[in-house]
């Protein structure tokens, strides 16, 4: 263990990608590994890009590792694409449009399948994070899965998150209104080339504006990009950068600190509490029986797992 | 332009319906792009579809490229437009197997699954 985290901290790909699939398969091993690379981390500038799929998340991405290496940062990029619900199997097919990177060593890719789990994430990306801040990537970006629906993990997740969103969407930018200010900090009207972007930009706008803004919040900017072409990409990254020096010089920093430790803590605390309670029925025949007794209208689920958390509490 | 990534296309969604995991990286894949992806990616079986005829050429690049990496315990495995007397060649440089054009799924499937480094 002592060599994986030396390896980790010294950038080495085929340790990292060794540890990120065995975090991936949530073995007790790599929690191990965590908790040594855990005080190396949090240093990274952290960007996320959420939205439909089609909306050229992966284009703005490449375009993001472009400016990144121009400016000499390294970069770490997390991409998630869902699993198939029936296989278990996934596509994942970012890389395609980060071509132009694949060879530059200043640039780190990990693929992702979300293997079920909710919110646009997998399960581990949290923790495949982590590696790539504790490798020392100056930059990591996360993409979300693009099933346009509630993605919204990533926001906790990362200091900017980028909303991506196409002109051909308008009736979901009034879907959006609800929440639509917690989702980015910068709203990408990506495709601005294409008719009725005007009209998409004035409606985004128009549910920005219904916000009053306290002293001191960040108001997010919307930005025009068109990915094929790299127009407003420039403009992008001001916005992002404006968007880090606002976090900087502000109390937003820790709060995004605080909201990402908070996030992961949940996330641990659920994984660890399945784990440990599962772990004694493994093998017994007990899930069996208790389902089985569910079936036939002997018991309920809340019955049941009241049962099983009782006799776990008693036996510590 | 007639979609020539079409068959690799295939192959990566019939072993994704078969509950694997397929970094697919599209056309025109250098050996180096090729092995930093698996290397990143952690994969556990490198797949290379060639069409034009340069499977004699990139094959030994590739095996030499994972050598170097240290990519040793990872299977690699051709297909695509390959004429069956070069198959003996191929698997002498070292690729762990070939399917043609016109392979079975199921064979691919089942190759892969007895044949892949356990986890």
């Amino acid at each position: 263990m002592e060599e994986t985290i030396q390896k980790i901290l010294a950038g080495d790909r085929r340790t990292a990608g060794r540890l990120i699939t065995r975090l991936e398969d949530g073995e007790d091993w790599g929690r191990e590994v965590m908790k040594r690379l855990y005080p190396r981390t949090g240093r990274a500038m952290t960007l996320g890009l959420t939205g439909a799929g089609g909306s050229g998340k992966s284009s703005l991405l490449n375009h993001l590792i472009q400016r990144f290496r121009q400016m000499g940062k390294s970069v770490g990029v997390i991409a998630v694409d869902p699993s198939s619900p029936f296989s278990g199997g996934a596509f994942l097919g970012d890389r395609i449009r980060i071509q132009h990177h694949t060879r530059d060593d200043g640039v780190y890719i990990r693929s992702m399948a979300s293997r079920g789990y909710l919110g646009g994430l997998a399960r581990a990306t949290t923790e495949v994070l982590r590696v790539m801040e504790a490798m020392g990537f100056d930059v990591v970006m996360v993409e979300t899965l693009g099933a346009g629906q509630d993605e919204i993990d990533v926001i906790r997740l990362v200091q900017t998150c980028l909303l991506v969103i196409t002109p051909s969407m308008g009736d979901e930018i009034q879907a959006l209104k609800a929440g639509i200010m917690e989702i980015g900090d910068i709203f990408v009207l990506n495709k601005s080339d294409l008719d009725g972007a005007t009209q998409a930009l004035r409606s985004i706008e128009a549910v920005l504006s219904l916000k009053a803004f306290k002293q001191g919040e960040w108001e997010p900017r919307v930005i025009s990009t068109v990915a094929t072409s790299g127009e407003g990409i420039g403009d992008l990254m001001e916005g992002i950068m404006a968007h880090q020096d606002f976090l900087h010089n502000s109390e937003a920093m820790e709060q995004a600190a605080f909201q990402r430790v908070e996030q992961e803590l949940g996330l641990i605390f659920r994984d660890e509490l399945e784990r440990v309670i599962f772990k004694g029925l493994k093998g017994t025949g007990k899930k069996r029986r208790y389902i089985r007794s569910i079936i036939d209208g002997k018991s309920d689920p809340y019955t049941v797992i009241e049962e099983i958390l009782e006799t776990f509490l008693r036996r510590r | 332009m007639d979609g020539h990534d079409r068959g690799a296309k295939v192959i990566a969604s019939l072993l994704k319906e078969a509950g694997m995991e397929v970094v697919y990286l599209g056309m025109y894949q250098m050996p180096e792009d090729i092995i930093k992806a698996a290397l990143e990616e952690d994969a556990d079986v490198i797949g290379v579809s060639y069409l034009s005829g340069e499977h004699l050429v990139f094959t030994p690049q590739i095996i030499k490229e994972m050598k170097k990496k240290g990519l040793n315990d990872v299977l690699l495995v051709g297909g695509g437009v390959i004429p069956p007397e070069d198959i003996p060649a191929l698997k002498k440089m070292g690729i762990n197997e070939v399917f043609v054009a016109g392979s079975l799924t199921h064979p691919i499937v089942e190759y892969i699954e007895s044949h892949v480094r356990k986890r």
